[in-house]
């Protein structure tokens, strides 16, 4: 809320004319170059997935066991890069496109879970480790419960 | 308030972390660590360790034994400002913890003042520090994460910065001091602080030339504590608005600390920001005589991750010291 009655001298500008005067003043999100970039990010990790999905079927593996197994691997590989300091430099450049695939989900838990090892790992890991993905997997899981009530009834 | 005894700055004292060394102050600091932690165990031990280290290097250049200092003044970002007490406890002097957000060094040198023209103090230790990593998790998210920062964003400095002032001595002087008011002009991007705190800065620049009837121009540097290249441009203009003309000698810290190259997008952030600007760069200016009246307006937003959530507007706040050489 803003100031009320100001003892004199006071600013010319009113909040309401300030908010106008901000919003000129603040640089625009460089929304052209993000996006391209998050469509490269993302198609570049997603093209990983496939390269590595191609491989488990090639070894002999189901298409629904590949895919799964690939999962796993990509999982893995984002925790990887997490620990070892280079996700939140792709995160960086990438935007969205490296936040969306499984990979942005691995980073989103592990480094929680990197952070907050200092507080010990009951109270730092153990309660912190959510606090990203957290509001990802309640209303995931919530949504999840309401769509199988539906298909439920439908059926 | 002007001091009918201002206080002498006997010495000033400033360490930093890596990124601030490499931008272009880094010659200025009179320490610069070679990473964020230095042997400690965790980034907020270091913080403390660092404003420690910032106090005791005041102490030591002044050449004061620590029974003649009455006081010391210090404050940080973190919950229950752990850095400042956690230093005050090996320091071992009378603590009086700050909290200003990022405008703490102002306010220090500001209440320090007051404390030796009153009379209540011989010489006062004023300090201040900010933590990258330790500010980025409390305010913000895990440093690991992959996120991006909006181009508004500024990037809190790993600093310490700390004056040691005192009633006797040879050194410039704190002459005058505006302790500043909350504005709140209703912004509530915690991503855009300078625009939170720039009507709060141009509100105390206003009132502080109104008091001592000055303008700008009798001035060779007013520093603000750190709005950032966004809050620097809005806090020119808004003063611009109500007919007050700041000229060429209005710059911010949180601009000066970082090259653009360096990625920090509109500038820096932190009680440590000012603090080692302030001790490193401008009072090396104020000695070789390149400046011979400053006024550091340091800028603060008074909000919280928590009052953040809940919907609260950054309630903003600016207090300004004068140096006379």
């Amino acid at each position: 809320m803003a100031n009320q009655s100001l003892r004199k001298p006071t600013l010319a500008v009113s909040p309401e004319n300030y908010k106008t005067l901000a919003q000129q003043y603040t640089p625009k999100p460089t929304i052209v170059k993000n996006v391209i970039r998050a469509f490269a990010v993302g198609g570049i990790i997603c093209a990983i997935g496939q390269v590595i999905i191609n491989f488990f079927v090639s070894v002999g593996l189901t298409s629904v066991e590949a895919s799964t197994a690939a999962t796993a691997t990509m999982i893995f590989l984002g925790a990887l890069l997490t620990g070892l300091g280079i996700y939140d430099e792709i995160g960086k450049f990438g935007g969205a496109g490296s936040i969306v695939p499984v990979t942005g989900f691995s980073n989103s838990i592990v480094s929680p879970a990197i952070e907050f090892k200092r507080e010990g790992y009951v109270l730092g890991v153990g309660a912190k480790l959510f606090t990203v993905a957290g509001p990802v997997l309640v209303y995931g899981i919530a949504t999840s419960i309401v769509v199988g009530i539906i298909y439920f009834l439908i059926h | 308030m002007v001091f009918t005894n201002p206080p002498v700055i006997l010495a000033s004292y400033s360490v930093v972390g890596p990124k601030e060394g490499q931008g272009p102050l880094g010659k200025t600091f009179s320490k610069v660590w070679k990473d964020q932690l230095n042997g400690a165990k965790s980034w907020e031990v270091a913080e403390s360790n660092m404003l420690q280290e910032a106090m005791q290097g005041s102490i030591d250049q002044a050449g004061i034994a620590k029974d003649q200092i009455d006081y010391m003044l210090a404050g940080d970002l973190l919950n229950q400002i752990i850095s400042s007490s956690f230093a005050a406890r090996k320091i071992a002097l009378p603590f009086i913890g700050l909290y200003g957000a990022c405008s703490t060094m102002a306010l220090g040198l500001a209440l320090g003042s007051m404390l030796i023209d009153g009379g209540f103090a011989r010489n006062v230790l004023v300090g201040a520090s900010s933590h990258h990593d330790t500010a980025e998790r409390q305010f913000r998210a895990p440093t690991e994460q992959g996120t991006q920062r909006p181009m508004s964003a500024q990037w809190t400095v790993t600093g310490a910065g700390s004056v040691l002032l005192g009633r006797r001595g040879e050194g410039p002087r704190i002459s005058s001091a505006t302790i500043g008011r909350v504005i709140d002009y209703a912004e509530k991007d915690v991503n855009n602080m300078g625009s939170a705190m720039a009507p709060a800065v141009a509100d105390t620049i206003l009132n502080h030339f109104h008091d001592l009837q000055r303008k700008a121009t009798d001035y060779d540097l007013i520093a603000s504590g750190d709005l950032g290249a966004v809050g620097l441009a809005l806090a020119t203009e808004v003063l611009k608005q109500s007919g007050i003309d700041m000229g060429t000698a209005f710059t911010d810290c949180g601009v000066m600390v970082f090259d653009p190259s360096q990625d920090v997008h509109s500038g820096a952030s932190g009680c440590g920001c000012s603090a080692v600007v302030f001790a490193g760069n401008v009072m090396r200016r104020i000695k070789v005589g390149e400046l011979k009246r400053v006024m550091l307006v340091g800028s603060g937003a008074l909000h919280s991750p928590t009052s953040s959530l809940q919907g609260e507007s950054i309630p903003g706040i600016g207090h300004a010291v004068v140096i006379d050489a």
